[in-house]
């Protein structure tokens, strides 16, 4: 997994609630049964027309957007679906980092397994973001995770939560499946004692 | 001797399975069945294969195809180069890693949380885990059961466990009856409403009291499938009589059905545990819901009106509920019961079940669907489909002008050619009323089979209780 520790980029809103992951990446695009390649899908049905053509509309197509790293939105960020390809179309895109008031639990975890940081911030410094990125282009946020800070030029210094596990492993860069294992005997014990509940 | 301390249900099941613990880490849980499919389990099996590992327990792995699979004559080669190659890869990988896979071909096909209770791999205790967010079906049966993305699906398949944070417990408890032309869905969509769709979120929800236990399974577990709609990790219901006896005899039920029995009996929570959260609704005040919006969320009875964005005080949710109603072209002050509908769809992990189909009959034996829809009918399984036709249910829905079809996800989600067009309106019994999820331009109405039906009769929705 790519690590996670420091970033700075350019931030791009979505004044939205509920973004649900039907929307981060629509059904047509989970028939692929690779991993990378659904950044160009990322958003599909509110980033283009059904004819193909760019809604110029929609946040992420806006001009001072486009080399957004950091995204923020509202609340209940990545509701919906296990799927994902979400959070690999958004890392795909170039989406380092995703902040909201909340998140759905799938969302959340499927991010922090593929080194992209998702971020819980409070109501009134979500709004700082929104406003701050309204009033002028090129805004940009400073993130790092070992002092679990967001920050921008304009003084704002806003202080994160995150499970100390889930940091270590982001910071690090660590593969989930090769620390359980390290577990391995305990896992073959539990097998052994527990076989009759299990119906071994 | 944390034993003797008063726990809930979901507390015993999280104790029986804690294979690894320390401070500062997440807890190693035992995952005790796995379920996969087509969509989320590629990349997973890629991943295994990378890395040269092994799948640790492919006898407490079950697969099926259902999300991306044809509901039409299934002789028929698959038209979809890119459908068909992800089928084909589920199949080759089940071969390779040695998973018993439930396939195209199979009587037991189906979608994946409907066949695994119908095989009897569902039992209470269990941990249960599978790449799709509607796992949470499964706790129904008293078991903990909630969905994964595709790194947890390769973590599952490699090691035959989880690392996890313990999430809350929270009780929603609804107190008297359902009334008549109310259903398990009604009632869920009604929780949804209230507690909002994050509502759930970092909880494992236990549905209690006396509404709850007068359910069957099959309605239980359209309650309990829809726990992900309000945010919740899981959902679960404690194992009774109605959960042994809808186990008894099915296939992959336990060998000493007795004992298992014992087992089960003490798992649900001790008089005296306490929940992280409490709800407490009455069952008096559910009516027949519909959604009106573009999130599981909004909701409202069937003799409501489609709400007044400026009603709502939260900025966010009036914001939310204007953009819905543009979305689905709909008015407020507008009669839920003037809408007119193009579509009808029964089936899902929601409400695609025998005794769902026995309903929506009922609803419309000797009837003929109105000129303005077309409807379709897609049985959760072949078993399922096989019963509805032994009873004789597939002829009272064709006589009525239903597309009878062959059993998976089908217009839940539009992954297969089963879509809506743009700016059609649908009554669905399925779980999602987000922005195109059937189809670019769709517009969802999420209820009951008894609503689905009625509605595909009248041509628009109708309040079931006035039904004869």
């Amino acid at each position: 997994m790519q690590p996670f520790t420091q970033h700075t980029g350019r931030v791009a809103t979505m004044d939205r609630s509920n973004v649900d992951t039907d929307q981060i990446i629509p059904k047509q695009f989970l028939k692929r049964i690779e991993r990378t390649g659904f950044g160009e899908f990322l958003f599909y049905d509110w980033r283009y027309h059904p004819d193909g053509t760019l809604n110029s509309d929609f946040e992420l197509n806006q001009p001072c957007f486009r080399d957004a790293t950091i995204l923020v939105a509202r609340k209940n960020f990545g509701n919906g679906s296990s799927r994902e390809h979400a959070v690999w179309a958004l890392d795909d895109y170039g989406i380092r980092c995703v902040i909201a008031e909340s998140f759905a639990d799938i969302f959340y975890n499927n991010c922090s397994k593929n080194g992209l940081l998702p971020i819980v911030l409070p109501a009134s410094h979500v709004q700082t973001i929104h406003e701050r990125t309204a009033s002028g282009e090129g805004y940009e946020l400073g993130i790092d995770l070992q002092a679990q800070s967001v920050k921008d030029k304009q003084g704002l210094t806003a202080t994160f939560e995150i499970d100390p596990f889930r940091k270590q492993c982001l910071l690090e860069g660590l593969d989930h499946i090769s620390l359980t294992l390290a577990h391995a005997d305990k896992i073959s014990q539990f097998e052994k004692t527990n076989g009759h509940w299990l119906g071994d | 001797m944390i034993a003797n301390n008063p726990r809930t249900l979901f507390e015993k099941i999280w104790d029986q399975h804690v294979v690894h613990e320390e401070p500062g880490k997440q807890t190693i849980l035992y995952i005790d069945l796995h379920l996969i499919h087509e969509v989320t389990s590629p990349q997973a099996f890629e991943g295994l294969r990378l890395a040269g590992r092994a799948l640790r327990r492919p006898d407490k792995t079950v697969g099926t195809q259902d999300h991306n699979v044809p509901t039409t004559d299934r002789s028929l080669p698959i038209l979809d180069d890119v459908a068909r190659q992800q089928i084909d890869t589920l199949r080759n990988n089940c071969k390779e890693f040695g998973v018993k896979l439930y396939d195209l071909d199979s009587p037991n096909q189906g979608i994946v949380h409907v066949i695994g209770p119908e095989l009897g791999l569902t039992q209470p205790g269990m941990t249960i885990v599978c790449g799709d967010s509607h796992t949470s079906t499964h706790g129904a049966f008293g078991a903990l059961a909630f969905g994964i993305g595709t790194s947890e699906v390769e973590h599952v398949m490699a090691t035959q466990t989880l690392a996890q944070i313990k999430p809350q417990s929270y009780e929603i408890r609804i107190n008297g009856s359902l009334g008549r032309g109310v259903t398990s869905k009604d009632l869920i969509l009604y929780l949804i409403g209230q507690i909002s769709t994050a509502g759930g979120t970092g909880h494992v929800i236990e549905y209690t009291g006396q509404a709850v236990r007068e359910l069957s399974m099959e309605e239980r577990m359209t309650v309990c499938n829809m726990s992900i709609e309000a945010g919740a990790r899981a959902g679960m219901i404690a194992p009774d009589q109605t959960t042994f006896d809808y186990i008894r005899g099915r296939e992959f039920g336990p060998a000493d059905f007795a004992a298992a029995v014992e087992r089960w009996k003490t798992l649900p929570s001790d008089p005296d545990a306490t929940y992280d959260r409490v709800d407490i609704f009455e069952a008096d005040d559910i009516a027949p819901q519909i959604t009106w919006g573009t999130n599981p969320g909004q909701v409202t009875s069937i003799n409501s009106t489609v709400p007044n964005p400026e009603d709502f005080a939260d900025p966010t949710e009036r914001q939310s509920a204007a953009n819905a109603l543009k979305y689905m072209d709909l008015s407020a002050g507008t009669p839920m019961t003037n809408v007119l509908i193009d579509r009808v769809f029964i089936g899902s992990c929601t409400n695609s079940r025998i005794e769902d189909l026995r309903v929506a009959a009922d609803m419309v034996r000797g009837r003929t669907i109105s000129d303005r829809v077309s409807a379709m009918v897609v049985p959760g399984s072949g078993i399922i489909k096989q019963q509805a036709e032994a009873e004789g249910l597939d002829r009272i829905f064709l006589d009525a002008g239903f597309e009878w079809r062959e059993a998976g996800c089908s217009m839940c989600l539009g992954m297969n050619p089963d879509q809506l067009k743009p700016g059609e309106r649908c009554a669905s019994t399925s779980n999602r009323n987000f922005e195109g999820r059937q189809g670019r331009g769709s517009r969802t109405h999420l209820v009951s089979p008894e609503m689905a039906a009625a509605a595909a009769i009248a041509g628009h929705f109708v309040d079931v209780r006035d039904w004869d």
